[in-house]
């Protein structure tokens, strides 16, 4: 009971597209492997993702993206991170992303990429490997 | 005083951040920095918030945000949700109806999950509300689900708790606990748009009626109030009623603190005893294993409980105080 550091996740979805049903997904899975999620609704800014992740204390971000914007949503709000001093924060992306994206977003400091292929189990896994909990 | 506590005086917001997460991961080197924060609170006013799913407290919080930020106060918010009993996990989902406040550097919000910790949660929702009001927000909006007791109770340590409901819950009305119908300081009939309102209006005013016992010799009677979160209809009067609730706490404590109630610093100090006794001598045996050879053996029938019990706490007890 004292003691426990829970893993706290930020689940976001950047951009335009209407769509959050990937989102709830995997938030259900995060609630259902113990973490606690922060779900913080559809059209977020970059901007206001990160502010919101500061606010809550979160491990790691989670953003989703199908409608193609990832290119810039995801790079910036690594960006963002960094010129808050708040860059110990892991992202990782999720979503259609083309493969030949992958590479340059990995470049620019999403750590994971996870694509449709990706079974939620293994989300979970990567998560609990790759994020520690403060 | 440690940096820490000199950052959260100064209001940044990732060491406030951070501080609440270690308060609620029950980490013991926050006592050190709640004891030196501590005269640095007792200036916000604390707002509780409860009903039951969905009747629209969060998307009401949301324009109290804006109405108080009108008014140029700061306001911070902690926004609770149950934990899965099954994983230890919870989807935090408040703060999709306050959203356009998340660039708002006067408002600061955080989720809070209930966790397990019996009676933990008042306590640890009542650090954060210090860290919060150390940070200088002139209210601090406390939201929780209320269904359990440890949600109500949280709630009930504010200044001014409100009850939301919303028409058509019929019998559940009368279900409603007579001991939450007792804590409402204000009752809101939200979704005041849909068909049934006066009927809830009515039903909720015979109910506190008749619990008007309690209130005898109060000059408080709880307002029942209509109001449409979604449209922003209703908030304006219902935030009146508040400041009228706090004029009334003011004069009633002739103008003291309100934490320095008498009432409320018996309450408080109970409760953060008991649960220190419970860190500091259940949190140990758990750890060494004795509760649960002590669990085992009531299971397979080789003692009783009450001798367990006795076998344990007694010890505890005699090394804890020595
Ligand atoms: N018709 C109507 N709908 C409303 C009103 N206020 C809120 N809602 C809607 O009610 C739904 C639930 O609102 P929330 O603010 O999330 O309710 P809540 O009580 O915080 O919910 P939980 O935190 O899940 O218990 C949303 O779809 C709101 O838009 C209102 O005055 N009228
Ligand atoms: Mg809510």
């Amino acid at each position: 009971m004292v003691n426990k550091r829970r893993i706290r996740v930020m689940v976001a979805k950047p951009g335009l597209d209407g769509h959050d049903r990937g989102a709830r997904i995997i938030a259900r899975a995060y609630r259902d492997a113990g973490f606690e999620v922060v779900y913080s609704g559809l059209h977020q800014t970059p901007e206001e993702i990160v502010e919101a992740s500061i606010q809550e204390d979160v491990d790691m971000i989670g953003l989703s993206s199908l409608a193609g914007a990832h290119n810039y949503l995801f790079p910036r709000t690594v960006e963002l991170l960094r010129e808050k001093g708040a860059d110990d924060i892991i992202v990782c992306g999720g979503g259609i992303i083309p493969d030949e994206d992958i590479p340059v977003l990995k470049e620019k400091g999403i750590k994971e990429i996870f694509t449709p292929g990706t079974t939620l189990d293994n989300i979970v896994k990567w998560v609990k490997e790759n994020v520690k909990p403060r | 005083m440690s940096s820490v506590s000199e950052k959260v005086i100064a209001g940044d917001v990732r060491t406030v951040a951070r501080l609440i997460r270690d308060i609620d991961d029950g980490m013991p080197n926050v006592r050190e920095v709640l004891k030196e924060l501590y005269p640095a609170t007792g200036n916000a006013y604390v707002i509780g918030i409860t009903g039951a799913p969905g009747v629209g407290k969060s998307t009401l919080v949301d324009q109290m945000i804006s109405h108080l930020r009108e008014d140029n106060k700061t306001v911070g918010v902690l926004a609770v949700d149950p934990t899965s009993p099954f994983s230890g996990g919870a989807i935090l989902g408040d703060r999709i109806r306050m959203q356009r406040h998340s660039m708002d550097e006067g408002v600061f919000i955080r989720s809070m999950a209930t966790r397990g910790h019996f009676g933990g949660l008042t306590l640890s929702t009542r650090s954060a509300i210090d860290v919060l009001d150390a940070m200088g927000k002139d209210y601090i909006i406390v939201e929780t689900v209320g269904v359990g007791q440890d949600e109500v109770d949280v709630v009930k340590s504010a200044h001014t708790t409100v009850i939301v409901v919303i028409p058509g819950m019929g019998d559940d009305i009368q279900a409603i606990k007579a001991g939450i119908l007792e804590i409402g300081d204000i009752f809101l009939i939200n979704k005041a748009d849909r068909e049934g309102a006066d009927k809830t209006l009515s039903d909720l005013r015979l109910m506190t009626d008749m619990d008007q016992k309690k209130h005898e010799g109060d000059k408080w009677t709880p307002p029942i109030l209509k109001a449409q979160a979604v449209f922003d209809t209703g908030v304006a009067e219902f935030l009146e009623e508040i400041e009228k609730h706090r004029k009334y706490l003011l004069d009633i404590t002739e103008g003291l603190q309100f934490r320095k109630d008498k009432h409320r610093v018996q309450e408080e100090l109970r409760d953060m005893m008991k649960n220190r006794l419970i860190e500091e001598v259940l949190d140990g045996l758990t750890e060494t294993g004795e509760f649960e050879k002590a669990v085992d053996s009531i299971v397979e029938g080789k003692l009783d409980p009450y001798t367990a019990c006795d076998n344990i706490v007694l010890p505890a007890l005699a090394t804890n105080t020595r």
